[in-house]
């Protein structure tokens, strides 16, 4: 249903509308996002403008790693759980539209440039699954097989980038995978192989240009330049460990949204304590910050003067901001037991964070950084707004 | 240089032996020298409190990757059916120590000898989160 439409002044229209989402009041989206409950299988709908809650919905399966995309429209979000569910909702009407469980077991997923498509990335069968967005029906399936004896990979670090493209690494097998749906009907993949060791996640930069695959196995990221992708995957940040044993890691580091600011890009060094600051025209490392743990998100705020920093276990109750500028760390706050996941207002002045063994979502402001809202929430993990669905990568 | 992640002791059974010696000798191997070391006294006393530690740690941290409802995700799954077969042992050293090459990482400091084996015979048994 489309908000125009209601002004006919059709008032069976409108009454419905009334008892559908329990308000008659005309609004946009903009201003919406979801919050996962991890543990219970639901989804609670917020709003930024007065940070509250405005419904909570269930029966959305395991999400113990779950993630949204969101239709370009901003009504629907699409949410993609650990059970291989994909579940899409409705945040006016606050309800589930439609589900599937597509998969045995599922990482992530992307919405292709014009909002058509959706795309899961499986860990079991390992693959990629590629959906309409308006019925959920299937319309691709690209299994991530490799090597002689027929294996399949756990895919990993999905995201769409222009060109009606999916670019997706393959975990076990060491590849990059690019997927082209211009034509749905026959998607068109263009494979690299001997990419790095063990991908854990990707992510592209905003233009839609670069996609960095971070490596668990190798002290490394993989670079492919979606201009050119006919030079291949190269690897940046050779031996950025300098020789020294890394450090247990008890949470895998996350590249949700490429964090730029300044002509660097800034990503979690795995198993240390640094986040590192690569020169985005040279691809050389440019600094490495030392921070207070094990990174996990390190999320630049939209106007890029800051960069925030979660960590892993035991520091997950920690989070740091670095100031750009100055590439000095300018706040370490201790929100609370487990802090999983931060998500910016969509012009940075408040950032919403989880704090999961807390049950609680808290606001902070992000000029004086005191603390402006702290809500109720099962076991929150990932948070995400609208104003993904405009971003390239999200 | 590349290091494997995750652990920064080897366990036994998967250094330098294991290159050596088939997989099924170096099971019997140490499932034998197991039975020799594995202590006799069954569970040590652990509190409530660190119980619904223990367990809220496997649910939500060893889920992360473990998946929440223990079916696996980067990590294989820790259902009763998927570790049937494997020796209480070995999933004891696999939490203590970790698997290089692996994301697993050595949960040493976070929990004791006994804790470990308390997690395993709850794995075995079948956790229900």
């Amino acid at each position: 249903m489309k908000f125009h439409t209601l002004r006919s002044g059709v008032a069976v229209i409108v009454a419905m509308f009334a008892t559908a989402c329990s308000t008659a009041t005309l609004r946009g989206t903009g201003d919406l996002g979801i919050v996962i409950e991890r543990a219970s299988g639901s989804v609670q709908v917020v709003e930024t403008s007065t940070r509250a809650r405005l419904a909570r919905i269930e029966g959305l399966g395991d999400l113990s790693h779950a993630s949204a995309v969101f239709s370009r429209d901003a009504r629907y979000a699409y949410v993609f759980g650990r059970d291989g569910g994909l579940t899409q909702i409705d945040l006016l009407e606050a309800r589930i539209v439609r589900r599937i469980v597509q998969a045995g077991n599922a990482i992530g997923g992307a919405i292709s440039q014009d909002g058509r498509l959706i795309a899961v990335s499986n860990y079991q069968p390992g693959g990629v699954k590629v959906f309409d967005a308006m019925t959920l029906e299937p319309v691709a399936d690209i299994p991530a097989v490799y090597g002689r004896d027929g294996k399949r990979s756990k895919v990993v670090g999905l995201v769409d980038a222009p060109g009606q493209r999916f670019v997706f690494s393959l975990y076990d097998a060491g590849a990059i995978w690019i997927a082209d749906l211009r034509d749905r009907k026959q998607p068109v993949i263009t494979k690299y192989n001997d990419i790095g060791k063990q991908p854990y996640d990707g992510t592209v930069s905003p233009d839609g240009r670069y996609y960095i695959a971070g490596l668990f196995g190798e002290d490394g990221l993989a670079l492919l330049d979606l201009w050119r992708p006919e030079l291949g995957v190269k690897r940046v940040l050779q031996g950025y460990g300098r020789g020294e044993a890394p450090l247990p890691v008890y949470k895998m580091p996350h590249l949700d949204y490429w964090a730029e600011a300044g002509g660097m890009a800034y990503v979690p060094a795995v198993g240390r304590h640094e986040v590192l600051a690569i020169d985005t025209r040279s691809w050389k490392e440019h600094a490495r910050i030392a921070v207070a743990g094990q990174p996990v998100f390190v999320v630049a705020r939209p106007d890029g003067r800051q960069l925030w920093v979660n960590f892993a276990l035991p520091h997950n109750d920690t989070v740091q901001v670095i100031d750009v500028a100055s590439g000095q760390i300018v706040q370490t706050l201790k929100p609370g037991k487990a802090v999983l996941h931060m998500e910016f207002t969509p012009r940075g002045e408040n950032l919403w964070l989880s704090v999961r063994d807390d049950d609680r979502v808290e606001v902070y402001d992000t000029e004086n950084f005191s603390k402006l809202a702290s809500l109720p929430a099962e076991k929150p993990s990932g948070i995400f707004l609208t104003p993904r669905a405009h971003r390239i990568g999200q | 240089m590349k290091h494997s992640r995750g652990g920064q002791s080897a366990p036994p059974f998967t250094g330098g032996l294991m290159s050596r010696v088939s997989g099924l000798i170096n099971w019997t191997l140490l499932v034998g020298l197991a039975a020799l070391c594995w202590p006799s006294t069954g569970m040590a006393d652990i509190s409530p409190d660190r119980e619904r530690a223990l367990r809220h740690l496997l649910v939500q941290d060893c889920g992360s990757c473990h998946g929440m409802t223990l079916q696996g995700g980067l990590g294989p799954a820790l259902t009763r059916t998927a570790l049937a077969g494997k020796p209480a042992i070995m999933l004891r050293e696999v939490i203590l120590h970790g698997r290089p090459g692996t994301p697993m990482p050595p949960w040493n400091t976070f929990m004791s000898e006994a804790e470990a084996d308390w997690l395993v015979q709850l794995l075995l048994n079948g956790a229900s989160p």
